[in-house]
């Protein structure tokens, strides 16, 4: 596993993952139905903003993720050259106050700072730069857990609505066996079995998130292998693979991106319900879900510590509402009748 | 009706075969016996300890043998007692169902009829300035992660304006007031979802013929809601309400915990919390059940509102 923890390794991934889905859109463009779905979404000016706020969180955390090393084996992320360098405090203080509030009361801040614009949190650091941080912690989770799912749904979808019979009945008993536990519980199973961390997380939300997907490409895919141009491509005497990489993998590739773009949103906000339950991220991770989960504490003490819960709510709403208006204008540009 | 009912019936059983060997895939077989040892000892305990613990639950059998066991154990519901409390999974169960049903069910219930009424206005003004505000409410809730309505409610609604108590379960009449709060928050976090969701089906059923036909007839808009759109779209409705249940069961999971409610819910964090194997395996096997149960319901109810269904 060290390997994967390397700072270049991580790096290559990154790249490698914002590349893959930029060649894919790009080429996916070239059809008609997706140029004139471009189209139709540039006109859709709720959609662009939302786009455009997603692109922000994305780069915050590809920003947090890239990571060079800065001599003595240590390594500093991009994000850490913007706005590195702010000293931490001993505690809590609130924004822009030059108090720290420790158990007993107020003592006066040492440092004297007033940058923390949002405060600090019950270790001192910093609630602005936590929350900028945390935005890799969901690009990562969102990142690995979709290059799971995306793949086991889109192609069993595929498979059980292109060859039917027996394939069709193998699949469908087993997104019907996953989808009869409910999702909560499968998920801390087996994180109560993987144990906390990232990875675990993408692994359980991955496992239970293709069933979505699957059930949708397998019906769209039941529809399109009845249109006439699967029985041309047949007659010719094309191979299954052909057919199905050339033919029928186009035509569903919009409602994967749909997919991806929803469940997304979704992922996020499992992570913080799961690092609430105490089985998603590890303690000293920075996300959104640990630091909601303090502020339950952190409300009921006095005084009131709000800063930290209100930022990380604020960015994880900010993230999954884009998310899902950005989703609803891809499906309304997709398929305007039905939008 | 009889054979239909069968036939569903016995579709069920390898499903639940697969939950079975699923569960069994997780915890006995990716959950190695050193890492059960250490969940049930503590990471303090003795290399001996831990040998002696895996001998006495027979987790050093070969696997068909746990297999069989395990088969055995959930299909009499033959829990091992939870290694945190001691106490039996059946009492621990039967005591946590009745401040649960408090909670879920008046929630669950109360949340629907607001999704009702709220589709249905939408609906009735659809594509107007009114029903857009109403969409993109509905998606500013689905944003919102269920622990911070949950928040909120503490701290602000409890806490800050001292409508109602913070936390805490009584039985009786007089516990109502402590039911309240989370009532209300189980009926408005998936109020957005379900609004849309309903929406959706509703407009599918206003483009309809018949609806024309209702119209033409001269019946009032109101009329025509109320009783052919509402109606047909019932049928539809059920089945997307019991796709629901597996979040109404988180929704209860996080409610119990936050305001102390002693259910199943709050069962299932503690054990979650303190790694404890047999009810995290308890919750999950009764969950299963409790939901393809609910299934199997919902399609008898659906064969028997709709003809067609028995005979495909």
């Amino acid at each position: 596993m060290d390997i994967f923890t390397h700072w270049l390794t991580q790096d290559i991934l990154l790249i490698l993952g914002l590349g893959g889905i930029a060649t894919m859109l790009t080429r996916a463009a070239r059809s008609e139905r997706w140029s004139r779905a471009a189209t139709r979404f540039r006109t859709d000016r709720t959609g662009v903003i939302a786009l455009c706020v997603v692109c922000i969180y994305l780069f915050i955390g590809a920003l947090e993720t890239c990571r060079v090393p800065v001599g003595g084996g240590a390594t500093k992320s991009l994000l850490d050259f913007v706005i590195g360098g702010i000293p931490d405090e001993r505690s809590y203080s609130a924004p822009f106050s030059n108090q720290i509030l420790t158990d007993t009361k107020p003592q006066p801040d040492p440092l004297n700072s007033r940058y923390h614009i949002l405060g600090t949190n019950q270790l001192g650091q910093d609630v602005f730069v936590q929350t900028l941080k945390a935005c890799r912690t969901a690009l990562i989770i969102g990142g690995l857990t979709s290059a799971i799912y995306i793949p086991l749904g889109a192609l069993f979808g595929i498979f059980a609505g292109y060859f039917r019979r027996w394939v069709d009945d193998i699949i469908q008993y087993l997104y019907s066996t996953l989808a009869s536990i409910p999702e909560i519980l499968l998920l801390v199973s087996i994180l109560f079995v993987l144990g906390p961390g990232l990875g675990s997380i993408s692994i359980a939300l991955g496992v239970t998130g293709w069933v979505g997907l699957c059930r949708l490409v397998r019906g769209e895919t039941m529809r399109q292998s009845e249109r006439s141009y699967i029985t041309a491509a047949r007659a010719l005497g094309q191979s299954h693979w052909n057919i199905i990489t050339r033919h029928l993998l186009p035509n569903v590739m919009h409602l994967v991106l749909i997919n991806f773009v929803l469940g997304f949103s979704g992922i996020v906000l499992s992570e913080a319900i799961l690092s609430y339950l105490g089985v998603g991220c590890p303690v000293g991770t920075a996300s959104w879900g640990v630091m909601i989960d303090s502020g339950r504490s952190e409300l009921s003490r006095d005084p009131v510590v709000w800063w930290n819960l209100t930022a990380a709510t604020t960015a994880l709403f900010g993230l999954v509402l884009s998310l899902n208006l950005l989703g609803d204008s891809l499906r309304k540009a997709f398929d305007p009748k039905r939008g | 009706m009889l054979n239909y009912l069968i036939r569903r019936l016995l579709y069920a059983v390898p499903i639940l075969l697969g939950v079975i060997f699923l569960t069994f895939v997780l915890f006995r077989v990716v959950n190695t016996p050193e890492h059960a040892a250490i969940n049930a000892l503590g990471p303090k305990s003795s290399v001996t300890a831990r040998a002696e613990w895996i001998e006495n639950n027979g987790r050093n059998l070969p696997l068909y043998r746990q297999f069989a066991t395990h088969v055995k154990q959930l299909a009499t519901f033959d829990f091992q007692p939870s290694t945190v409390t001691k106490r039996p999974m059946g009492e621990t169960f039967l005591d946590g169902v009745g401040p649960s049903l408090c909670v879920t069910l008046p929630g669950f219930i109360l949340g629907l009829c607001f999704a009702l009424v709220l589709s249905l206005y939408q609906v009735f003004v659809r594509h107007s300035a009114a029903d857009r505000t109403i969409t993109l409410f509905c998606v500013v809730m689905m944003s919102v992660p269920t622990m911070v309505y949950i928040i909120f409610g503490q701290a602000v609604v409890a806490l800050g304006l001292g409508w109602f108590p913070v936390s805490g379960f009584h039985a009786g009449l007089d516990g109502v007031r402590f039911l309240l709060l989370p009532v209300a928050i189980m009926a408005i976090i998936n109020l957005g979802y379900d609004a849309r969701m309903f929406r959706a089906v509703f407009l599918e059923e206003i483009a309809q013929d018949y609806v024309r036909t209702a119209h033409a007839k001269g019946l009032s808009a109101t009329r025509v809601l109320s009783r052919h759109v509402l109606k047909n779209g019932l049928i539809a409705l059920i089945t997307l309400t019991v796709g629901q249940l597996p979040k109404l069961i988180m929704g209860t999971l996080l409610i119990e915990s936050f305001f102390g409610i002693p259910g199943i819910g709050n069962v299932m964090v503690l054990g979650i919390q303190t790694s404890d194997e047999p009810v995290v395996l308890a919750c999950a096997y009764l969950g299963a059940l409790l939901y393809l149960a609910a299934l199997i319901l919902t399609d008898i109810l659906y064969a028997a509102a709709d003809p067609r269904i028995r005979l495909s």
